[in-house]
C-alpha cells in the first residue's frame, strides 16, 4: 500500500488551509494601517476619557437605554457639570455626526455586530435621503 | 500529582505572559517573536511527524471491523462498517473524523454485587468530545475576523449566528459555553473517575488546563476584561501580513492568551494533540478490507532460499534407505 502521494497532498491542503490568512491577506492587498476615524472638531467627551468611551462605550449605552426605558431617567450630567439627553442619536451623533465615518470604521475593521441601527434610525441619513 | 503539576505549570505560563505584556521592553518577544517561534514549530513539526508517518509501511490491510464482510452477492455487507470500496472508506472516515464515530461504541464495565459483571453504554465521553472539537473549530474560524482584512461575509455570518441568543452586551456566544462547558466535563471525568484518574498521564491534564485556559482567558476578554480589539487586529494583521506591529498597551489579559496560543501550538507536534492528523492515518480506519478480495503481496518480499523436505530427502536417500525408514518418494 502506498499512498504517499495522498498523505503528503493532505498535508500540503493542511498548510495551505492554516496559512490561509496570509495568502487571503496578499490576495486582498490588506493595508497595516490601523481605521482612521473622523473625530469632533473640538471638544472633550463628558461621559469619559477616550480610553474608557473606546473600551466600555457599549456598557454605557446599555446602561443609558435600560435606565431610560425601564427607569424614566432620561438626563444624564456630564464630567463638564453641564446635563445632556442619554440619546445616541442625539447626545453622541450630534459630534460624532457621522456613522460611517466613525462607529462603522472600528465595528467594520474588527467585525463587531452593532445592534443599535437595527431599531435606531441613523438621523443624518435620512435625512440625507429626504433631500 | 500529574493533575497539580500541570495546573502550576499552565498558572505559570498564563503568569508569564501576562506579566510579559506589562512591561513594554517585552512586549515584541512576546507579541511578536514568541508566536512566530510557535508556528514554525507547529508546521514544521507536525508536517514532520506526518511525514514520518507517511514513510511507515503498511504492507497489509489491517482493518478492524465491526460489520459484514462483503462475500457473496445474497449476504448483506455493511458498506460503511466494513467498506470494501475507496468511497467506503471516505464515508467511514468522513464518520470517524466528523463524528467520533469509533468513540460511540464506548462502553462501561462495571463489577456489581454477586458479583456479576455489567455491560452498558457510556456516551457522554462521545457527547463531550464532540462538543469540545466542533466548538473549538468554531471558536478558531470565528477569530479569523481578526486575522483577515475584509472580514468575509461567512466569517461575520458565523458570529451572528453564534450570538442567535443576543444575551448581554457583547452578545454571548454560545460556542464560548459549550467549549467551556465540554473542556469541564472531560477534565471532571478524568478527576473524579478512579480508573480514568489511574490512566492520566501528565501531558492529558496539561492538554487540557492548557485549553482551558486559552477559553477562560479568551471569556474573560471578550464579557470581562475590555481589550483594545483594533490593536489587537493590528497585531494579528501584522503578524500574517509577515510585517509585525508591535502593540501597544493592548489588555493585560491578551498576551496570557496569545502566550498560551503559542505554547499550545509549539507543544502540538510534540504530544497527543498531533492525533488531528493521525485520526486520518489510522490504518485499521483508512483501508478497505479487501483481504480476502484481493491477494496483497507485501511488496518487499525477496526470493528466500528454502530448504524443502523433498530436497533433504534426495540429499539423504541413500542413508534412509539402507537404515530402513519409510521414504516420501521410492
Amino acid at each position: 500500500m502506498n499512498d504517499r502521494g495522498l498523505i503528503l497532498g493532505g498535508l500540503l491542503l493542511f498548510v495551505g488551509l492554516i496559512t490561509l490568512p496570509v495568502w487571503y491577506n496578499v490576495a486582498a492587498g490588506t493595508p497595516s494601517r490601523p481605521p482612521e476615524l473622523k473625530l469632533p472638531a473640538q471638544g472633550k467627551d463628558p461621559f469619559g476619557t477616550a480610553e474608557y468611551m473606546r473600551a466600555s462605550h457599549m456598557s454605557l449605552l446599555v446602561a443609558w437605554r435600560d435606565e431610560v426605558v425601564r427607569g424614566g431617567e432620561r438626563t444624564v450630567v456630564g464630567r463638564d457639570g453641564k446635563t445632556y439627553a442619554k440619546s445616541l442619536t442625539r447626545t453622541c451623533m450630534d459630534c460624532h455626526s457621522s456613522r460611517a465615518e466613525f462607529c462603522d470604521r472600528c465595528h467594520g475593521y474588527t467585525s463587531a455586530r452593532v445592534s443599535c441601527w437595527d431599531c435606531h434610525a441613523d438621523r443624518r441619513l435620512a435625512e440625507g435621503s429626504a433631500r | 500529582m500529574n493533575a497539580l503539576g500541570s495546573l502550576l505549570l499552565v498558572l505559570l505560563l498564563a503568569g508569564l505572559g501576562f506579566a510579559g505584556g506589562q512591561v513594554a521592553g517585552l512586549r515584541p518577544l512576546f507579541g511578536v517573536v514568541v508566536p512566530y517561534a510557535a508556528f514554525v514549530i507547529f508546521l514544521l513539526g507536525v508536517s514532520h511527524r506526518v511525514v514520518l508517518w507517511a514513510r511507515a509501511p503498511v504492507p497489509f490491510r489491517i482493518p478492524t471491523t465491526c460489520g459484514q464482510q462483503r462475500s457473496l452477492s445474497w449476504i448483506k455487507p455493511s458498506r460503511l462498517e466494513n467498506p470494501s470500496s475507496t468511497l467506503g472508506v471516505v464515508g467511514r472516515m468522513a464518520l470517524e473524523v466528523g463524528l467520533f464515530r469509533s468513540l460511540f461504541r464506548n462502553t462501561r464495565t462495571e463489577l456489581r454485587e454477586g458479583p456479576r459483571l455489567g455491560y452498558g453504554e457510556a456516551k457522554l465521553l462521545w457527547v463531550a468530545a464532540l462538543a469540545f472539537h466542533w466548538a473549538f473549530l468554531l471558536v478558531i474560524l470565528r477569530h479569523l475576523r481578526f486575522f483577515l482584512e475584509p472580514v468575509p461575509a461567512v466569517v461575520a455570518a458565523l458570529a451572528s449566528v453564534d450570538s442567535f441568543f443576543e444575551i448581554g452586551t457583547p452578545g454571548l456566544y454560545a460556542t464560548d459555553i459549550v467549549l467551556a462547558g465540554a473542556l469541564g466535563y472531560l477534565l471532571l471525568r478524568r478527576l473524579l473517575s478512579p480508573q480514568a484518574r489511574y490512566l492520566s498521564l501528565f501531558g492529558d491534564y496539561f492538554a487540557l488546563f492548557l485549553l482551558l485556559g486559552l477559553a477562560a482567558s479568551g471569556i474573560l476578554m471578550r464579557y470581562a476584561v475590555r481589550i483594545d480589539t483594533v490593536a489587537v487586529k493590528q497585531l494579528a494583521l501584522g503578524l500574517v501580513t509577515l510585517s509585525p506591529v508591535v502593540p501597544g498597551e493592548v489588555g493585560p489579559l491578551f498576551f496570557s492568551h496569545l502566550f498560551l496560543l503559542s505554547v499550545l501550538g509549539a507543544y502540538c507536534p510534540f504530544s497527543k494533540l498531533m492525533h488531528m492528523g493521525g485520526v486520518f492515518l489510522s490504518p485499521t480506519r483508512n483501508l478497505a478490507n479487501t483481504s480476502r478480495m484481493k491477494r496483497h503481496v507485501n511488496p518487499w518480499n525477496y526470493p528466500v532460499d528454502v530448504h524443502t523436505y523433498a530436497q533433504w530427502e534426495d540429499a539423504f536417500r541413500d542413508k534412509l534407505k539402507a537404515a530402513g525408514l519409510p521414504l516420501e518418494k521410492e
